[in-house]
C-alpha cells in the first residue's frame, strides 16, 4: 500500500513537470505568433505587398520586391538543392552500405549542423569573389542549396531505410534491376518522407539571414536577373529592424508575417498537391481496369 | 526426370559465418522439392543462392556452382537480374507493394521492366491470378489496394506476382507459416497443381505440409544437406539415423 501510495505519488510529479515542459516550450512560439501579426497585420495592404523597398520610411513604402526576391531564392536553391539532395540521400541509403557511403553520411551529419554563415562565406569567396559573379541571386541562391543538400539527403536517407526490406526483395526478386527497384518501388513508397524534408529545407532557407548578406546582398530596386544583387524579406526584417524609424519597424514586423505565410502556404499547397496528384492516378487505374472487366 | 537446378559444393557466407556447408543438391524438373530442417540450419539461404538472393545482404557471398539447365549461374557472364526472372521467389511474409493496386502487383515485374502494351498486361494479370487460384476472389476489385486483401490472398497476390513474370522455377521460402490452416490448404493446393508446369522449391518448418505435397525432400542440419531422397523414402525409411529423428520428432 505504501509503495501503491508512492508510486502515485511520483507518477504525478513526472506528468508534471512534463506538462509544464510542454507549456515552457509552446508559450514562445505561440506569443511569437501573435507578436507578429498584432503588429504586422496592419502594416499589410496592398500597397504594402505590390510596392518596393526604399529604406527611408515615406509612404508608398512596400516590401513587394523581397517577396519577389525570397521567392526566387528560394526557387533557385531548391532547383539546385533538392535533386542533389534527394539523390545523395538514395544512394547513401540504396548503394551506400561501403566505406564510400559512410564518409559521405558522416560529412553529411557534419554539413548539416554547419553554422550557415560559414556557408554563406564560401559562397562568398568562390561565387562572388573567385568566379567574379558579384553580390547576386545566384550567389544567394548557391549559399542557401548547400545548406539545403545535407537536410534533404538525411530525410531522404531516413526515409528509404523506414521502407521494409521486403518491399526491396520482392522488387528484386521479379528479375527487376536494382536502379528500377529503387526509384520506382522504394522511391514512391518513402515519397511521404522526400517531401516533409524538402518542405522542412525550404522553411529552413526561407527564414535563412546571415549567408544572404555574404552573397546576395539587397537591393531596392526590382530585379529577378540571376546576377544583380536582389532584396529578401529576412534581409528587409534586419536592416529595418536596425533603423529608428517607427515605420520601418512596423515593416520590419510586416515582412515577418508575410514570410511566415509564404512558407505555410508552399507547405500547405505541397500537401494537397500531393494529396490530389494520388486521387488522379488512382482515377486512371479506373479507365482501363474498365476495360480489362469488359473483356473478362 | 531432368535436373532444373544443381548446386556443386555450394558455401554461402553471412560475413564469416558459413551457413550453408558444401552442399550437393540436383533439384528435378517439373516436381515439387521441400526442404526441411530445423530453425536456422540454412534451409532458406539455400534456396536463396538459388536466384542469386543470398548477395543482396550485405557481407553476403557464394562459393561454388549452382547450375540451371546445366549453365552456372554465378559465372562472370551471368546477369543476376536474368537469372531472378527465370527463378521466381515468394518470401514468408506476404509482401505485395502497398501503394500499387492488386492488378499492379499482379504486373509489378512486367511493367517495371518496361512493358506497355495494356492488351498483354490485361492478359497476364487475369492469366497469373487465376494461375494462383485468386482470379474468383479479386476479379471484382482489381483496383483495390493490393494490402487491403486477407493474409492468404495477399500470399496468393504475391505467387500471381511471381509467376506473372513466366519463371521456370519457383522457391518458396515458408509461404505459409504466417497463415491460418485454410489459407495454408489453398496454397498447398494451388502449388500441386502448379507442378506440373514449374519446377518448385519449398521451404517448410512444417514436416506435414512436406510430406503431403512434395514430391522430394531435402533435409538439412547445421548448414550441411543430411539427406536428399524421394518423400516417401524419406518420411517412411531414411538412409540416416538424424533424419528418422528429426521427422519423428525427436529433436528441432
Amino acid at each position: 500500500m505504501n509503495n501503491f501510495k508512492r508510486r502515485k505519488l511520483v507518477n504525478m510529479l513526472a506528468s508534471g513537470v512534463a506538462l509544464t515542459c510542454v507549456v515552457l516550450a509552446v508559450v514562445p512560439l505561440i506569443y511569437i505568433l501573435i507578436e507578429v501579426v498584432r503588429i504586422g497585420a496592419p502594416a499589410i495592404d496592398w500597397e504594402f505587398l505590390t510596392s518596393r523597398t526604399k529604406g527611408t520610411g515615406e509612404p508608398g513604402e512596400g516590401i513587394g520586391n523581397a517577396i519577389l526576391g525570397t521567392l526566387l531564392l528560394v526557387g533557385y536553391a531548391s532547383a539546385i538543392g533538392l535533386p542533389i539532395g534527394i539523390f545523395t540521400g538514395i544512394y547513401v541509403s540504396e548503394f551506400g552500405n561501403n566505406r564510400f557511403g559512410e564518409t559521405v553520411r558522416f560529412f553529411n551529419d557534419i554539413l548539416a549542423n554547419f553554422p550557415s554563415i560559414v556557408i554563406g562565406l564560401l559562397a562568398y569567396a568562390l561565387v562572388v569573389d573567385y568566379m567574379d559573379v558579384g553580390f547576386s541571386l545566384i550567389a544567394g541562391a548557391f549559399a542557401l542549396a548547400i545548406i539545403m543538400i545535407p537536410i534533404v539527403a538525411n530525410t531522404t536517407e531516413e526515409a528509404l531505410r523506414m521502407v521494409p526490406n521486403s518491399l526491396r526483395e520482392g522488387a528484386l526478386a521479379l528479375g527487376v534491376p536494382r536502379r528500377r527497384a529503387v526509384m520506382r518501388i522504394m522511391l514512391v513508397n518513402a515519397k511521404a518522407g522526400v517531401v516533409t524534408g524538402s518542405l522542412l529545407a525550404v522553411a529552413r532557407i526561407a527564414g535563412e539571414t546571415a549567408p544572404l548578406i555574404l552573397t546576395a546582398f539587397y537591393s531596392n530596386y526590382w530585379s529577378a536577373s540571376p546576377f544583380e544583387p536582389i532584396a529578401s524579406l529576412p534581409q528587409t526584417i534586419f536592416r529595418n529592424y536596425n533603423s529608428p524609424s517607427e515605420v520601418l519597424l512596423q515593416q520590419a514586423w510586416g515582412a515577418a508575417l508575410v514570410l511566415i505565410t509564404i512558407v505555410l502556404a508552399i507547405n500547405i499547397s505541397v500537401r494537397l498537391l500531393m494529396r490530389s496528384r494520388t486521387k488522379k492516378s488512382k482515377a486512371v487505374k479506373k479507365t482501363w481496369l474498365t476495360r480489362l472487366s469488359l473483356r473478362a | 526426370m531432368a535436373d532444373k537446378i544443381v548446386t556443386e559444393g555450394l558455401n554461402a557466407y553471412f560475413g564469416d559465418v558459413r551457413a550453408v556447408k558444401n552442399v550437393d543438391l540436383r533439384i528435378p524438373e517439373r516436381a515439387i522439392t521441400a526442404v526441411i530442417g530445423p530453425s536456422g540450419c540454412g534451409k532458406s539461404t539455400l534456396i536463396r543462392c538459388m536466384n542469386r538472393m543470398h548477395e543482396v545482404v550485405r557481407g553476403a557471398r557464394v562459393e561454388g556452382r549452382v547450375l540451371l539447365d546445366g549453365k552456372d549461374i554465378y559465372s562472370a557472364t551471368t546477369d543476376a537480374v536474368e537469372v531472378r526472372t527465370r527463378v521466381g521467389m515468394v518470401f514468408q511474409k506476404p509482401n505485395p507493394f502497398p501503394t500499387m493496386s492488386v492488378y499492379d502487383n499482379v504486373v509489378a515485374g512486367l511493367r517495371l521492366n518496361g512493358e506497355r502494351d495494356w492488351n498483354k498486361l490485361d492478359a497476364t494479370a487475369e492469366r497469373s491470378l487465376k494461375l494462383a487460384a485468386l482470379w474468383d476472389e479479386v476479379k471484382g476489385q482489381l483496383d483495390a489496394s493490393g494490402v487491403s486483401l486477407s493474409g492468404g490472398q495477399q500470399q496468393r497476390l504475391c505467387i500471381a506476382r511471381a509467376l506473372a513474370v513466366e519463371p521456370e522455377v519457383l522457391l518458396l521460402d515458408e509461404p505459409c507459416s504466417a497463415l491460418d490452416p485454410i489459407a495454408t490448404a489453398k496454397i498447398e493446393d494451388l502449388l500441386f497443381d502448379l507442378k506440373d508446369r514449374y519446377t518448385i522449391v519449398i521451404v517448410t518448418h512444417n514436416m506435414q505440409q512436406a510430406a503431403r505435397i512434395s514430391n522430394f525432400t531435402a533435409f538439412m542440419y547445421l548448414g550441411e544437406l543430411i539427406e536428399f531422397d524421394a518423400t516417401k523414402k524419406i518420411f517412411e525409411n531414411p538412409e540416416r539415423e538424424l533424419t528418422e529423428k528429426y521427422i519423428t520428432g525427436r529433436f528441432g
